[in-house]
């Protein structure tokens, strides 16, 4: 059992399981002694969770959650507040690269097949964080009340209207109002700074509990619980600390600086992270040229785009998130890292990333005909990546895994 | 015994969760009820006037009404006699699928023989379609007839709102309640209305 190193914890651990959690949890914890730096994103993706959090409570310092204060309020911060800018822009480059580390982190997933047995759990909380992280990003948007904020929500709360009968009202329901007023700003600001991060904080507990369940994977998609230690420990682990630990130390040394260049010296990201119309105030009246989501939704927007259809595009737009969902059930392989995985896997893993990357870019530029088309054929291979996988993961021939990581 | 005892437990709890599952619907309610738009947001809105005389042949203005944009054209004969013409492009000529207010009264969709009164709303996801009224080639569309692009999704209609085929809008755009008084345009009610 646990050292009772002194008096006071051990009374405090008579009470509350405070030493046994920790040393289960973290410094005991037995991680797959080799993995590579794609096994850093969900410990980053903690540290930037912490970021909005925190820069999140100061930035309600300065914000007015009204149609009259709102864009104002965020100049306020901007200009008048000490380090307000600092602030905003942690907040900011925080929700991009709270997007980055996180399609990173599910790229990880698809790459070694982290959601193989018994892992599926873990990949349907991830991809329920990440469907309330796209909530909670397009929430946090429409607050400065921009041009870009107001047209973004108006196409965001239109998609609402397509579904039959009830479309309409819904709308408005969702508004508050007739147009994207100081109700429906006041209402998102709830949801964006109270409902959704403690939705978000559950499901991140979740997904660490159901994880220190069955254990992290690795690249190699070994299973180390085959082989245990008299201890019942994997043979193949290590404490989580201190190795796991001063690794992920130095990722976030590395993430920091990254973050910092670009808070410092890139905020608006070339209009990718704020968008340059956003710096005009929201007016109802006059769309702006172009409207394009922010980076982290483009695929999506892409795809939405392409179907000629309203109703058809929200179905396609909803099914792109969807059928992330499933993905533990769709891959059939023995094999659950793409080492061992067959010839027709790595193609269609190379395809699939070059369309999701197609599509990334065509959400973020005005329609053409030819653009049109090329939206159609990337949303198509975006699909058949999915849905041809329980078929090429099954025919193809994988390599035998070995015993040991 | 002992089996008339579970049972009497099993309805009893039944019963419970039953009147529990009403009650907990019925202090949803006012959660819900609490979105809609509240008296406030309802009473603004009232009809705006606008006087038309000055619009120029051809010209396109654009009005708020509820802060949302209505755009109101003069249609030069000309344009209105070449109507017809596109509604082999169209998805919905007679506007069918909508309730159209005026139906039937001026080619123009309006209470007017002269200008159209169309919601500046894309009924695909809201943005606020362009006027493009010249009959030339554009990015969009080689064969551009005039009328309004979508700069969001690419929707087109022709230049009294109706969709074209093939574009993500689903329907024409709305003619809003107006009526003409001389050359006072009142829009968002009705003629003898309030």
């Amino acid at each position: 059992m646990t050292q009772k190193s002194s008096g006071f914890f051990n009374w405090i651990n008579d009470r509350l399981p405070i030493v046994n959690t920790y040393e289960r949890h973290l410094s005991k914890h037995p991680v797959p002694k080799k993995v590579n730096f794609w096994y850093m994103f969900g410990a980053l993706a903690s540290v930037v969770l912490i970021i909005q959090i925190v820069s999140g409570i100061w930035l309600m310092f300065g914000y007015e959650n009204t149609e009259e204060g709102a864009f104002a309020s965020i100049e306020y911060i901007m200009r008048d507040i000490e380090y307000g800018w600092v602030i905003r822009y942690m907040h900011t480059t925080g929700a991009s690269m709270f997007f980055a580390v996180v399609y990173l982190h599910m790229f990880r997933g698809l790459l070694y097949g982290s959601y193989h047995k018994p892992r599926e759990l873990v990949w349907v909380f991830g991809m329920t964080i990440y469907l309330v992280m796209m909530a909670e990003g397009f929430l946090g948007y429409v607050l400065p009340y921009g041009q870009m904020s107001y047209w973004g929500a108006q196409v965001i709360i239109s998609l609402f209207g397509a579904i039959p009968y009830i479309g309409e009202s819904l709308e408005i329901w969702v508004r508050g109002d007739y147009y994207i007023s100081g109700a429906t700003i006041s209402r998102f600001f709830a949801l964006h700074v109270v409902a959704l991060p403690l939705i978000l904080i559950a499901l991140v507990f979740m997904h660490l509990v159901a994880l220190h369940e069955v254990g992290a994977g690795n690249p190699e998609g070994v299973d180390i619980e085959k082989h245990l230690d008299e201890d019942g420990v994997p043979l193949d682990s290590v404490p989580f600390f201190p190795y796991k630990v001063l690794n992920a130390l130095v990722a976030i040394g590395i993430f920091g600086i990254v973050f910092s260049i670009i808070m410092f010296f890139f905020p608006e990201g070339g209009g990718y992270m704020l968008e340059l119309a956003n710096f005009e105030e929201a007016n109802p009246l006059s769309t702006p040229e172009h409207i394009a989501p922010v980076w982290y939704y483009s695929p999506y927007y892409a795809m939405l785009r392409a179907v000629p259809d309203k109703l058809g595009g929200l179905v396609v737009m909803g099914a792109a998130i969807a059928i992330l969902f499933v993905v533990p059930w769709l891959d059939r392989s023995k094999a659950a890292s793409i080492r061992y995985k067959g010839i027709l896997s790595k193609i269609a893993m190379t395809i699939f990333i070059i369309s999701w990357l197609m599509l990334a870019w065509l959400g973020t530029v005005p329609v053409t005909a030819l653009r049109t088309t090329l939206s159609i054929i990337g949303t198509i291979i975006y699909f058949a990546f999915f849905l041809l996988m329980p078929i090429y993961t099954s025919i193809e021939k994988t390599k035998p895994v070995p015993e040991r990581l | 015994m002992e089996e008339k005892i579970t049972t009497r437990r099993k309805v009893l709890i039944g019963m419970t969760t039953a009147v529990g599952a009403v009650g907990a619907s019925f202090a949803v309610v006012p959660f819900v009820a609490s979105w809609n738009p509240s008296a406030k947001a309802k009473a603004v809105g009232g009809p705006v006037k606008v006087d038309v005389s000055k619009m120029q042949v051809g010209q396109k203005i654009q009005v708020a009404w509820r802060k949302q944009p209505v755009f109101v054209i003069r249609h030069s004969k000309a344009a209105l006699d070449s109507l017809s013409k596109v509604e082999s492009k169209l998805d919905d000529p007679n506007s069918l699928k909508i309730e159209e207010p005026y139906r039937d009264v001026n080619p123009t969709r309006s209470t007017s023989d002269e200008y159209t009164v169309i919601a500046g709303v894309c009924t695909h996801l809201g943005c606020a379609p362009k006027y493009y009224p010249e009959m030339e080639s554009q990015p969009w569309d080689e064969s551009w007839v005039g009328g309004f692009f979508c700069p969001c999704h690419g929707s087109m209609f022709d230049i009294v709102g109706r969709v074209f085929k093939g574009v993500p809008a689903p329907t024409n755009l709305k003619v809003p309640p107006h009526y003409f008084d001389g050359s006072i345009l009142t829009i968002g009610e009705e003629r003898g209305a309030a």
